[in-house]
């Protein structure tokens, strides 16, 4: 699979005559990630909800007057097909199922930044980027990790499944229902994070308890405090399968 | 963060062959976060997760050897841990989230770097940045005038008073746990007390590794037959934080005297805090609460308080006053 770095920032590319060229200040910095692009095309190539907020965030980024970090330099976004460079790599990644093809990945890349910037899937979030809220809760072969704390080379060979993974709209895994049903959040931000790693526990050797649930989900922060029926949502899940 | 080179080698030889300033990383939860704010800033890195290291197998003298790349949750929730070294396995449980214990090794527990929020901060040891002796010798130490509630009464020094972070250690050190390492110069095994270093004026050098020595193995001796253990964390909130005190307590009662004790604290020392004061004051005496309080004043007896941090004393003593009781209850 190609990288396909125009796509998502087209409209930056100084190639595109229906474009403004966006030039950097010079007090500008870039981020240390790469470009954001997705390794395969939407299908159609029509608008989503997502693409139409990751353009309008880099655009509002590129185009705001407060001297703000932008996504990336111009010179690296109009040569994106200039090989790997120092520093960065070619790798595969099983995720979901499927193997994905990286080129030109920078080796400092996490796991998380990997998924939600170069493969777009941005199901899993990023709070703290230091291993402390969970939010950015993955299955590594089966076991619950933080994303954020692990190089993506170094998950080469490695099975990893996402929020995207476990279930889709119409077809839900039951912890995503049982979250549905209790209604196990408010804002949302938290709960991919939450429901892998309700999921996860499914599998772990705890007691039976509501307190054992908590202990066992105190690795995922809920700001807006959804706690009681996350734990609830949790049980339900449990007894279920208990039951079966 | 400053870009590296990564190598996955597949054999301990291979592993030991790359030169620093490679640091090896298998986890990953200490290192990356650390990187993250470059604290840490490795040029090379070298990559030990498919090293043969990650099982635990029983010796035929009845100890139990642990690979370095064994994760906390595997070795928390391993029957023979549970059975025999029940305090190991509560520290492990006590310690972190488990999406971190599913990543953290036990090679790398041994070797958190501390959490004091001066040496974590970005510029510490820089022109400009807080003093940190750990991160750049001679900076000074912006912790002992700062603030310090979490950091240590137990070991410090006028150059460092960072609190050792780990409970698996503390647990170890109470289990009297023989490190085995494997360097350019060879095999060697260091217990666990001798294993980390006190920060004397050299608070930069943590333990006894040498430039590309790796920890391949960590031993348990054989349990100690009809002794009981515990581990009990006191700290901010139920879970997942780390200690303001705690006690690991290996303990054997007949005939309502203390045969046999071992002692050792977590959250008050600027290593795993083995209390061979507390374990003199026991040995021999009935297991009673005068006893209890007699073994927590003499662990205490040589903690240096500071403004912030002065509670940690009586907490100190009443966490290994309750945990000697639920290890001989």
């Amino acid at each position: 699979m190609a990288d396909h770095f125009d796509l998502r920032f087209k409209h930056l590319s100084p190639k595109s005559a229906s474009q403004p060229e966006n030039e950097l200040a010079p007090d500008q910095q870039s981020i240390e990630l790469e470009p954001i692009a997705p390794e395969s095309p939407t299908a159609g190539g029509g608008l989503t909800r997502r693409s139409f907020l990751s353009g309008l965030g880099a655009t509002g980024l590129l185009a705001g007057a407060a001297p703000i970090v932008v996504a990336a330099p111009a010179a690296s976004l109009a040569q994106p097909e200039q090989g790997a460079s120092a520093g960065n790599t070619t790798l595969t990644l099983n995720i979901n199922g499927k193997d994905h093809t990286l080129r030109n990945l920078d080796r400092r890349a996490t796991l998380l930044d990997t998924l939600r910037e170069r493969l777009l899937l941005s199901g899993t979030k990023k709070g703290c980027d230091h291993g402390q809220c969970g939010a950015c809760t993955v299955h590594v072969n089966g076991r619950r990790v933080n994303s954020c704390l692990s190089f993506a080379v170094m998950h080469q060979g490695d099975q990893i499944t996402t929020i995207e993974g476990l279930g889709q709209p119409g077809n839900l895994h039951p912890m995503q229902a049982a979250f549905v049903e209790h209604d196990g959040y408010q804002c949302g931000y938290c709960t991919s994070g939450q429901i892998m790693s309700a999921t996860a526990l499914l599998k772990e050797p705890i007691g039976p308890s509501d307190e054992d649930i908590e202990h066992a989900m105190a690795g995922n922060i809920c700001r807006c405090g959804a706690y009681t029926n996350i734990v609830a949502a949790v049980r339900h899940v449990r007894q279920l399968r208990a039951r079966a | 963060m400053q870009t590296f080179e990564y190598f996955k080698p597949q054999t301990v030889e291979k592993a030991l062959i790359t030169p620093p300033p490679a640091r090896y990383i298998a986890g990953g939860t200490t290192l990356v976060d650390l990187m993250k704010l470059t604290v840490e800033t490795p040029s090379v890195l070298v990559d030990i997760n498919s090293l043969p290291l990650a099982s635990i197998e029983k010796l035929p003298g009845g100890g139990l050897r642990i690979g370095a790349l064994v994760r906390n949750s595997d070795l928390a929730w391993h029957p023979d841990v549970q059975s025999f070294y029940a305090v190991l396995s509560q520290a492990l449980l006590s310690g972190a989230s488990p999406q971190l214990r599913n990543m953290a090794t036990t090679g790398g527990n041994l070797l958190q770097r501390v959490r004091c929020a001066y040496f974590r901060d970005p510029d510490a040891g820089t022109p400009g940045g807080y003093g940190c002796n750990k991160r750049t010798p001679g900076t000074g130490c912006a912790a002992i005038d700062g603030y310090h509630r979490m950091h240590a009464i137990l070991g410090t020094s006028d150059h460092c008073i960072a609190t050792h972070p780990s409970d698996m250690c503390v647990a170890m050190a109470a289990l009297e746990a023989v490190i085995h390492l494997e360097g350019p110069k060879g095999k060697r095994e260091i217990s666990i007390a001798e294993f980390h270093k006190l920060p004397g004026n050299t608070p930069h050098i943590e333990n006894v590794l040498e430039p590309g020595e790796l920890v391949t193995h960590v031993e348990l001796p054989k349990p100690i037959e009809g002794a009981r253990s515990v581990y009990l964390k006191l700290r901010d909130r139920a879970s997942y934080e780390f200690a303001l005190a705690s006690a690991a307590v290996v303990a054997k009662v007949e005939n309502g005297h203390i045969q046999y004790a071992r002692i050792a604290m977590g959250g008050v020392g600027t290593k795993p805090w083995r209390s061979h004061e507390a374990e003199g004051a026991l040995t021999g005496q009935t297991a009673t609460a005068a006893s209890f309080r007699t073994a927590a004043e003499a662990a205490m007896a040589a903690a240096h308080p500071r403004t912030d941090n002065a509670f940690k004393v009586e907490l100190a003593k009443r966490c290994l006053i309750r945990t000697l009781k639920l290890a001989t209850a």
